[in-house]
């Protein structure tokens, strides 16, 4: 079985984001950039899937600039075979995402892929959903545990209040969720040896999608600065404020 | 000339960064205080491949370059520069015994070595040989199919606890031409080891004098062929320099941004200390004198890498800047502390213990002017 993992190059989650002075986004440019977290808990997850004897090869693809390779190459270190690379310039949205992926598929043919459950640069937790209604595959989102099976797998998934474990039939969609493993660091020899996997590229238009945005940004904003806090005397002081400033009690 | 990293080196650096952010800061501060040698933490570092950086890699060496090697040491001493100095130790020391031992040799302790299941240890300095290394007094002697050993080290990172110790013993006439350099594996007979040293820093190390009483060893056990010994070792301690002086780097950057976060935020005279020009002008020194010693380092890297005439005099000369002003940069990053800088509290005063003693191991910086000079005076 082949996995197929898409990737996204994303702000570094270190990285303290600044608002662009025009008010046009985030500041990316001189800012370290990495692989989305949730999506090196699915390329681990991929890769451990193959060391099983589970899965016969790992395929990711990244959606964005030729800097993405960077990110594609980080995979292959950890262990991924082969890595594709669709050029798209500026903001993808999910659902372009998924039209592209969904043409990587029919190319592909995987009998399972796996996503990190959003991206946290825009959070939008939407690509997995649509491929899922796109492809007409079953889907199984912020899954914390993976058991295959034959033909089908179970899935916990972390929900309110607690796990929730469904079975659905492969092929499937499967978005990740933080506590599913915990990603490896890629060895030197593995970094040295992902120079050599093969990556291909290609273009949106490759697959027929149009990925001219359907939302338009107007403003990015700071979150409002946090106001100073006050030390109260004591316990009836903070109940009286609870009740008559904040109104919480 | 290139100045930037190239796209492996840049991907080896965010890993050894984020190993040393996520697997030794956490647990510095304890492996200082408690004197904590983390075997645990060292071989998970091994399995990605810190264990033989520059070793050949038919043993499990990651075969990459010293220029690659320095800058993997620079990061994981951000972390904790006594916890990447022991790991170079064990790469220089598992570097003479893959370049210059036999076949059989290596292939019996490189293994293990490159995993860190073994831990591995450079002896050449003795109560009264340091400087004058090439006086050493610990004799091999041949008895049929075996070397029997006489004689102490001093000083010796990983002593007590290291599996293996690659040693230079006297084969011969007086001066570096009669020493021989052999692995010797704990556990012999005749082998023992002084008391733990009690150190300023480099706490997350073991340290203590070994000692050889008719210990006997294997003839297979000598590295290179007898009389070689000196320059064997002088060639591990070419990379040994780059590398501690690496560890400086490391050390003294971490430093420097300590001091720029807590010049961010302390207060005094109503303005924050980041305000003020004259610790600016400070700042804007430490940065440039840490800038150019790394420069120096690199271009001895590439010099050993591209096996230049002149490289042990650069390697020499790197060492001696960049762990010069490695201490001097942590000194100046205490001070800009001010009294917080002297307590535990902050991270400051450990950077300073630990890269202290760079300045005097892997050959004195007064021995480094020596190589130096002799090079320019002939």
């Amino acid at each position: 079985m082949k996995v197929l993992v898409p990737v996204k190059r994303v702000v570094d989650y270190n990285v303290k984001v600044r608002v662009k002075a025009d008010e046009s986004g985030v500041e990316t440019a001189n800012v370290k950039m990495s692989m989305n977290p949730f999506d090196e808990i699915s390329v681990e997850e991929a890769i451990r899937l193959k060391e099983a004897g589970k899965a016969t090869e790992v395929v990711v693809v990244s959606i964005g600039t030729a800097q993405s390779q960077d990110t594609l190459r980080n995979a292959l270190a950890m262990g991924a075979d082969r890595a594709i690379l669709v050029e798209a310039d500026g903001e993808v949205e999910p659902l372009a995402v998924a039209k592209i992926l969904k043409g990587v598929i029919a190319e592909e043919e995987p009998g399972l892929v796996l996503l990190g459950k959003q991206a946290i640069d825009d959070d939008s937790n939407q690509t997995a959903q649509m491929l899922g209604a796109l492809t007409g595959w079953p889907q199984a989102t912020f899954v914390s545990k993976i058991e295959l099976g034959d033909g089908s797998m179970e899935a916990t998934r972390e929900v309110d209040g607690g796990l929730e474990t469904i079975k659905v039939n492969m092929p499937a969609v499967v978005s990740v969720d933080l506590r599913l493993n915990e990603p490896r660091y890629a060895s030197l020899p593995n970094i040295m040896k992902a120079k050599k996997k093969p990556l291909d590229t290609k273009a949106a238009a490759d697959y027929g999608v149009d990925v001219t945005p359907r939302l338009k940004t107007l403003k990015v904003s700071e979150p409002p600065a946090r106001a100073a806090g006050i030390i109260v005397g004591s316990v009836s002081e903070l109940v009286e404020k609870l009740k008559n400033e904040a109104k919480v009690i | 000339m290139q100045f930037d990293l190239t796209e492996d080196q840049r991907s080896f650096q965010e890993m050894a960064r984020n190993f040393a952010n996520n697997e030794i800061l956490p647990n510095a501060e304890e492996w200082d205080d408690q004197s904590i040698f983390p075997e645990e933490t060292l071989r998970a570092g091994a399995a990605l491949g810190f264990g033989g950086i520059y070793c050949r890699a038919e043993h499990g060496g990651s075969e990459l370059t010293r220029l690659d090697a320095a800058i993997i040491f620079e990061e994981l001493a951000s972390a904790c520069p006594s916890t990447a100095a022991y790991i170079s130790i064990h790469n220089m020391a598992s570097w003479m015994i893959d370049r210059f031992g036999n076949d059989d040799l290596r292939a019996r302790v490189l293994p293990k070595l490159m995993v860190m299941d073994h831990f591995a240890s450079y002896c050449l300095t003795e109560p009264s040989a340091g400087s004058d290394a090439a006086s050493l007094k610990t004799r091999a002697v041949r008895d049929g199919d075996h070397y029997v050993l006489n004689g102490a080290k001093a000083f010796i990172s990983g002593g007590g606890r290291s599996d293996i110790y690659v040693v230079m013993a006297r084969t011969g006439e007086e001066g570096p031409k009669g020493i021989s350099c052999f692995v010797v594996e704990n556990g012999t007979s005749g082998l023992s080891f002084g008391a733990q040293e009690r150190k300023l820093g480099w706490k997350s190390q073991p340290t203590s004098s070994v000692q050889f009483d008719d210990c006997r060893i294997p003839v297979e056990n000598l590295v290179g062929s007898e009389g070689q010994g000196f320059a064997i070792a002088m060639a591990g301690l070419d990379g040994g320099r780059l590398n501690i002086g690496a560890c400086s780097l490391g050390g003294a950057r971490a430093s420097l941004e300590a001091a720029k976060s807590y010049m961010a935020e302390r207060k005094q005279f109503g303005r924050r200390l980041d305000q003020f020009q004259a610790l600016q002008f400070k700042l804007a020194d430490m940065a440039t004198e840490l800038e150019a010693a790394r420069l120096m380092l690199h271009r001895a890297a590439s010099a050993l890498d591209g096996k230049h005439p002149d490289a042990t005099q650069y390697c020499a000369m790197a060492k001696r800047l960049a762990t010069d002003t490695g201490f001097s940069v942590v000194n100046e990053a205490l001070q800009l502390h001010g009294g917080y800088g002297y307590l535990k509290d902050f991270p400051i005063e450990r950077y300073l213990r630990d890269l202290r003693v760079h300045q005097i191991l892997e050959g004195t910086n007064e021995i480094m002017r020596v190589i130096i000079a002799r090079k320019l005076i002939g």
